[in-house]
């Protein structure tokens, strides 16, 4: 793969440079770097690469960090998502305190599209069908009569009840000692309030988006009755309403050999990298880089540690070459996660353009000076 | 809560020159997301001769952005401009993505939870 050396972040062994993007007008004489759409357009590649049903892989070539690190950011801290947010706690005899537990059970991820939901506004708002779900935990630990002596199974004395242990039949787990000995995920009772059922009714039952969630162990006589208030939020106020597990990307590596490597020690040259990048073919006595494995080499440097290998190769990554890899942990498909993120954008810059355009709407009107001598408008002549 | 109103979302800073070729905007609620993209935008303009941003302080949700003009023109049409092609670069994303998606020639595999 030949790329523009323009394009290049170079990687040595104990130093990167080139690392900013230097296509700005007036940078290169005769060169217009200005911003121009169509090239733009011509020059941008989304590549999808691999999608399951939790997480994708794709690439974006020709764009800037600036605007790659924009969609990552807002990805982790600006999509909104619901999660628990007020925890009503009417019993917890579990050892685990009311405001951990309120904790642990905001973190959980549920599996309502915020798109049917509106906003909270932050203290002063009412809670309404719109903006708030109600979710109701009853879970009480008790004794499993089977599998304790006192219920003559094994034909010993039977004398106790229930509630006040028998000895118990040694040697069992948990689940069969007890009944409902975990405080799970899946004991989230949705309560459907307004037209919240109409609204929502094609979606699976409102509630945790993995139902097997270890919140609290329990014993027998311990309770956790509680009532949940789950709203939208976004990531920046609490990471429980970040969408994602991880969004993250890295620029792709491009390795290039610059003089024949030897057959003797094509092995050790091979083993400097990520496994399938480099391709020795033993009958022509060739060694190469593939270039479909190329994306999966970690740029470890180790190559150059090797005396013999150091100037045989050239490490860098393509400034412009970001691939991302997103895992969603949240109602959004992860295919959805970049759409919601640009979407998230556009609506950040309308906010600042109509604020920009208020501005230049009052340039004519008299400079206003505020209490802290900062000057709204400077006069204009 | 005892808030004061919320801010204006852009304000010029003290010391901009009067017709405005030379600037600083504060700008509420935004952060190094909003902020680097658009610096990166407005140097992409040839009549910008400087900009910059900042983050002054970590606890405080506000950037600043410096803009100075050649030719005596208009910092705040620069802004103006920038978000627009901030916008079109969005919509031109969103499309290649989205038409990426459609097109059906990557792996799809089966991911336990």
């Amino acid at each position: 793969m030949n790329v523009n050396s323009r394009r290049l972040v170079s990687i040595g062994a104990e130093r990167v440079s080139h690392v900013s993007n230097t296509e700005f007008p007036g940078h290169y004489p005769g060169e217009d770097h200005s911003w121009n759409l169509d090239s733009f357009k011509k020059n941008l590649t989304v590549r999808t690469h691999r999608l399951s049903q939790r997480s994708i892989e794709f690439d974006i070539i020709g764009i800037d960090a600036s605007i790659a690190n924009a969609f990552r950011r807002i990805m982790i801290a600006e999509v909104p998502t619901i999660a628990i947010d007020q925890v009503y706690v009417f019993d917890n005899t579990s050892v685990i305190h009311d405001e951990v537990l309120a904790h642990r059970i905001g973190l959980v991820p549920l599996n309502v599209d915020p798109r049917t939901m509106d906003g909270w506004d932050g203290e002063g708002d009412t809670p309404t069908d719109r903006n708030t779900l109600e979710f109701r935990v009853n879970v009480r630990c008790s004794f499993n009569p089977e599998y304790h002596n006192n219920t003559d199974k094994k034909g010993k004395s039977s004398t106790t009840t229930t509630t006040t242990s028998g000895s118990p039949v040694q040697g069992l787990s948990d689940d069969k000692l007890y009944t409902n000995y975990l405080f799970l995920s899946k004991h989230f009772e949705w309560n459907p309030a307004g037209e919240q059922l109409d609204k929502i009714k094609p979606l699976p039952p409102l509630g945790a988006l993995n139902p097997e969630v270890v919140l609290a162990k329990l014993r027998p006589g311990q309770a956790v009755e509680m009532v949940l208030h789950a709203r939208k939020g976004v990531g920046k106020d609490h990471a429980k309403w970040s969408p994602v597990a991880t969004a993250s990307y890295r620029l792709h590596p491009n390795i290039v050999i610059t003089k024949p490597i030897r057959m003797e020690r094509a092995e050790d040259f091979r083993a400097c990298f990520a496994d399938g990048v480099v391709v020795v073919d033993k009958k022509k006595g060739t060694v190469s880089i593939s270039p479909t494995h190329m994306r999966n080499d970690t740029v470890s440097r180790e190559v150059l540690r090797d005396p013999e290998f150091r100037d045989s190769v050239e490490l860098s990554r393509i400034r412009d070459h970001f691939i991302f890899e997103v895992e969603s942990e949240s109602a959004y498909r992860p295919e959805e996660l970049l759409g919601e993120a640009i979407g998230v954008m556009r609506d950040k810059i309308a906010r600042m353009r109509e604020a920009a355009v208020a501005l230049l709407g009052s340039e004519q009107t008299e400079p206003e000076e505020r209490e802290d001598g900062d000057v709204l408008m400077q006069e204009v002549v | 809560m005892a808030t004061a109103e919320t801010p204006p979302k852009i304000r010029i800073m003290k010391g901009a020159s009067s017709d405005l070729s030379a600037a600083t905007y504060q700008v509420y609620d935004e952060s190094h997301t909003m902020g680097n993209a658009l610096r990166w935008m407005i140097m992409k303009n040839p009549k910008v001769e400087f900009c910059g941003y900042s983050v002054p302080h970590p606890s405080e949700p506000n950037i600043q952005i410096r803009i100075q003009m050649y030719d005596n023109l208009s910092s705040l049409q620069a802004l103006i401009k920038a978000l627009d092609d901030l916008d079109n670069l969005c919509d031109t994303i969103n499309e290649a993505y989205t038409e990426s998606l459609q097109s059906d020639e990557y792996e799809r595999w089966d991911e336990k939870s």
